[in-house]
């Protein structure tokens, strides 16, 4: 089988890849989002424990 | 008694977020290995379909997406359930983690299976028992999220989401259960067929890696983002000091 016959598909090329590309971005996607999210929870608390050392 | 010592232990903030943290790897790496194999069995190793030739394909993104749907939903209503019963508030930040990540993998079978009903079916959606179970999954998960985000004190807004999380579980079996119940374009069940698995050998293990791999997946992106909801939950403990300043 040629690479161009694999990525070719049998025809289904134009369903299939979207549908891999799609969901290796939602793999991708949630790793970076949960990623980002614990990120800020530490920088929002690093804050506010500075303020009320700030307060004291 | 024991038994319930380690789980308080388990249960207490910075024990928790230390176990999340060592846990993660543990996750991730196993998920991205057996992900990168079933990708590999799937595309290249197994065979093509008689009746669907390589559109077939299509089942190793878009089966383990809608178990990852179900799966998820599932965890969020179970952890819903504990926390309801036994306030434990460690609990619900499983069930405000796992939200998100349901959603995306509600949107992704969704679409994937619109990808594959369009040169199979001939369209892109029917209104069909299993594909609308499926859409009501995705409103219960916006509906979850957009309620914790609606209600400002995070008590109400963790004990309100709870409910609506464990009521809508009632859409799991229907979803299951849709293709038998009523009559749908969408086919029946592959794998947990009664009896041997309509399947051959080639094809079926990369779609188990996957889905295994997809579930692993998502444990190592539930610790990332339970660590993050511990850090939101607790107010200025000495543990966290000591945590950000490394």
């Amino acid at each position: 089988m040629s690479l161009s016959d694999f990525l070719h598909m049998g025809g289904y090329a134009g369903y299939l890849w979207p549908a891999f590309g799609l969901t290796l971005f939602v793999l991708v996607y949630n790793i970076w989002s949960a990623r980002r999210s614990l990120a800020e929870a530490r920088r929002a608390a690093a804050r506010r424990i500075q303020m009320e050392e700030n307060r004291s | 008694m024991a038994t319930w010592t380690w789980f308080h232990k388990l249960a207490s903030p910075p024990h928790f977020y230390r176990i999340a943290g060592m846990l993660m790897p543990w996750f991730a790496w196993p998920a991205a290995i057996l992900i990168i194999a079933a990708l590999y069995g799937g595309l290249v190793l197994a065979p093509p379909d008689y009746q669907q030739g390589e559109g077939f394909r299509m089942v190793y993104v878009h089966a383990p997406s809608a178990w990852m749907s179900m799966f998820i939903y599932a965890t969020m209503a179970i952890a819903s359930a504990i926390a309801l019963i036994w306030r434990m508030k460690l609990a619900h930040a499983v069930a405000a983690a796992a939200a998100p990540v349901g959603a995306w993998f509600t949107f992704a079978a969704l679409a994937t299976g619109s990808l594959w009903g369009k040169p199979m079916w001939g369209t892109w959606w029917v209104w069909d028992a299993r594909l609308t179970s499926e859409l009501i999954l995705l409103f219960l998960y916006l509906g979850f999220m957009a309620l914790r985000s609606s209600i400002e004190d995070p008590q109400r807004a963790d004990r309100a989401s709870a409910v609506l999380a464990v009521v809508g579980v009632i859409n799991l079996p229907i979803i299951h259960y849709s293709v038998y119940w009523w009559n749908t374009l969408h086919q029946g069940a592959t794998i947990t067929k009664i009896g041997k698995p309509s399947i051959t050998m080639d094809m079926l293990w990369p779609l188990l890696a996957m889905m295994l791999g997809f579930t692993l997946y998502f444990g190592a992106v539930l610790m990332i983002r339970l660590r993050a909801e511990v850090i939101r939950r607790e107010r200025n403990a000495a543990w966290l000091r000591e945590e950000l300043a490394r």
